[in-house]
């Protein structure tokens, strides 16, 4: 069973995610990324889970993509009311609150 | 067909129901809750806030059978323990969520925001840090953390059409899934060394890792992921930075909310994984307590000093509160005696925090029903026309300070004997930080109580400084329970202490 292969594309996955939540002003992207950091997950979870012939794995990626179902429905619920109030999704137009 | 499926018939895992009693109770009220909102809609709103209060209280119940009971369960197959520091930590959830639900009655019922809704996510939150108290398993831990933050980040954006409450909920809520995700993945690397989602097997693989091998890099990342993770959850300092933002967007009951039991929460989680996860691990998790220990309280107190808002003012003050609480943590893994003694030091911590911070909310929000603002100049003149409101503030506020005979010394007290007993170079430096900053805190805190007794109220405030400000009466039940217990911890620590003198790690084979 190979192993590294599933970690390697995991933890570049990961990069990009963080890439992409720390360098992306719109809210839409920023929620993009932040699911490709939680696939990493998914993808490592289920590596682990094979490689060690252990059932724990799978059913914790289970767990993580239900749960991230009902974030990013948060989410994108908070992401369309900003946009009914203020008519635009960039990130650093929200700067009300500072100090 | 079918009967070939059900040969893999599902194997229940042995539950044992008493343990898991405050949580159904819980949850029983929040199907309640919607139950009463659906069939008597506007009916319903009016009794929603009594029978949250009722869920929570009643919840209460169970924890004091199991905590007469004494002994400790573990069931789910370990994931799922109870001992005397989940009962405490539940005791207090429990409480905070009803002092929230105090201050949250009028104010919500006032705006019209959406009432029973508004209760349902506070006990579902509420539900996931009684959760988060006795898990011991990383899958449990994270449904837990997710319940608690999903309602957190919908009550901070509460106020829909105002823009300072929606931007307070998205930056709440991205810092928060960002964190989640990281934590995630370091949970992904521990659970890939050791096989197993359950603490007590992480510990044994984690200790087992050797030096200059791939999984002690492994080891390190993930463990670093996870501490990451949850110091976004307690807001230390670098991971602070929603806080403040989103305590002062939020509604001030929901910040109320935000500051202490959420934060108690995060803690809840870092203590079950230090002292069970991780505790073979000194050598990783130590240094990076000693850093964020360090880097909070100062970070949070110098900030503190130029905040004009008040709750801005807590906001960063919590951040300092957050480096206490952490500084323990960096000597926990000397010995088991020192790690008694500051898990001891944590819990006394929390609890006395949970009073003395919800207290001071319940004073800002009295105070801006009159003034509806948080501006530290608004509180000029306080004492002169809301004597009662000015002392209770002034109580708060000294007892975050750490001034005897108030609350708060005794838990300082306790974390600075914490660190300085194990005698370590490390762990006495931390200790004279500790001292430092409460010395740096100290003046922002006596600087609100000079406004509020020394100043007058300037004659152009807008709002009427001579009559005295009329508080709701389940505010004031709010400010008599959270004083009381304030003074009661300071004057009587050994009162608090009989019930914060837990051990987590008996329920490890060592």
């Amino acid at each position: 069973m190979i192993l590294n292969q599933f970690l390697l594309l995991a933890a570049v996955l990961f990069c990009v995610g963080v890439y992409g939540v720390l360098a992306r002003r719109n809210g839409i992207m920023v929620l993009m990324s932040v699911e490709l950091i939680l696939n990493s997950v998914n993808i490592n979870l289920v590596a682990f889970g094979a490689f060690r012939d252990h059932v724990a794995g799978e059913v914790f990626a289970l767990f993580v993509i239900a749960v991230a179902a009902a974030e990013v429905g948060i989410g994108l619920a908070i992401v369309l009311m900003i946009y009914r109030n203020r008519r635009s999704i960039d990130l650093t137009e929200a700067d009300l609150l500072k100090g | 067909m079918l009967s070939s499926v059900l040969v893999f018939a599902f194997e229940r895992p042995p539950i044992d129901w008493h343990a898991i009693a405050p949580e159904l109770t819980l949850l029983g009220f929040g199907a309640l809750l919607t139950l009463v909102d659906v069939v008597w809609l506007e009916r319903g709103r009016a009794i929603s806030s009594v029978l949250a209060s009722l869920g929570l209280l009643a919840a209460m119940v169970p924890v004091l059978t199991l905590a007469t009971d004494g002994a400790d369960r573990a069931t789910f197959w370990g994931a799922y323990v109870i001992d005397d520091y989940s009962l405490v930590m539940k005791a207090v959830f429990l409480l905070a969520g009803y002092v929230v639900v105090l201050l949250s009655t009028s104010y919500i019922a006032e705006g019209d925001y959406w009432e029973s809704e508004y209760y349902q996510m506070l006990l579902s939150a509420v539900l996931g840090m009684v959760v988060m108290a006795s898990a011991r398993d990383l899958v449990t831990m994270f449904v837990a953390l997710e319940l608690l933050s999903i309602p957190a980040y919908l009550m901070a954006t509460w106020r829909k059409r105002d823009l300072r409450s929606n931007e307070a909920g998205l930056k709440y809520y991205l810092m928060g899934v960002f964190a989640s995700a990281v934590l995630l993945y370091g949970m992904s690397l521990l659970y890939g060394t050791a096989g197993s989602t359950i603490l007590a097997d992480i510990n044994a693989a984690v200790s087992d890792a050797s030096d200059g091998t791939a999984p002690l890099a492994v080891v390190t990342l993930g463990v670093i992921f996870v501490i990451a993770g949850f110091a976004f959850k307690v807001s230390a300092f670098p991971f602070h930075t929603w806080a403040p933002d989103t305590y002062e967007g939020a509604p001030t009951p929901v910040t109320a909310f935000l500051s202490v039991a959420s934060k108690a929460a995060g803690f809840v989680a870092l203590l079950s994984l230090v002292f069970v996860g991780f505790w073979g691990r000194s050598d990783v998790y130590q240094p990076l307590m000693w850093v964020l220990a360090a880097a909070s309280m100062f970070g949070g107190n110098l900030m503190a000093l130029r905040q004009t808002n008040l709750v801005r003012l807590l906001a960063y003050s919590g951040v300092a509160q957050a480096g206490y609480m952490l500084a323990p943590l960096a000597v926990a893994g000397e010995s088991l005696t020192t790690a008694d003694d500051a898990l001891s030091a944590v819990v006394t911590y929390l609890a006395i925090y949970a009073a003395m911070n919800l207290g001071a909310f319940a004073v800002i929000i009295a105070v801006a029903r009159r003034t509806a603002s948080a501006e530290i100049d608004s509180y000029k003149g306080l004492f002169h026309y809301s004597p009662a409101l000015a002392v209770a503030m002034t109580i708060f506020l000294m007892a975050l300070a750490g001034i005897p005979p108030l609350g708060g010394w005794f838990a300082k007290f306790e974390i600075v004997l914490a660190l300085i007993s194990p005698q370590t170079p490390w762990g006495v430096a931390l200790g004279v930080v500790v001292a430092l900053n409460s010395v740096i805190a100290l003046y922002y805190y006596a600087r609100i109580a000079s406004y509020m007794w020394v100043e007058q109220a300037s004659a152009e405030a807008g709002f009427d400084t001579v009559s005295p400000i009329k508080v709701p009466t389940s505010v004031s039940a709010a400010l008599v329970l959270t004083g009381a217990a304030t003074l009661a911890f300071g004057i009587l620590p050994q009162w608090v202490g009989h019930f914060t003198d837990v051990t987590l790690l008996a329920t490890l084979p060592s």
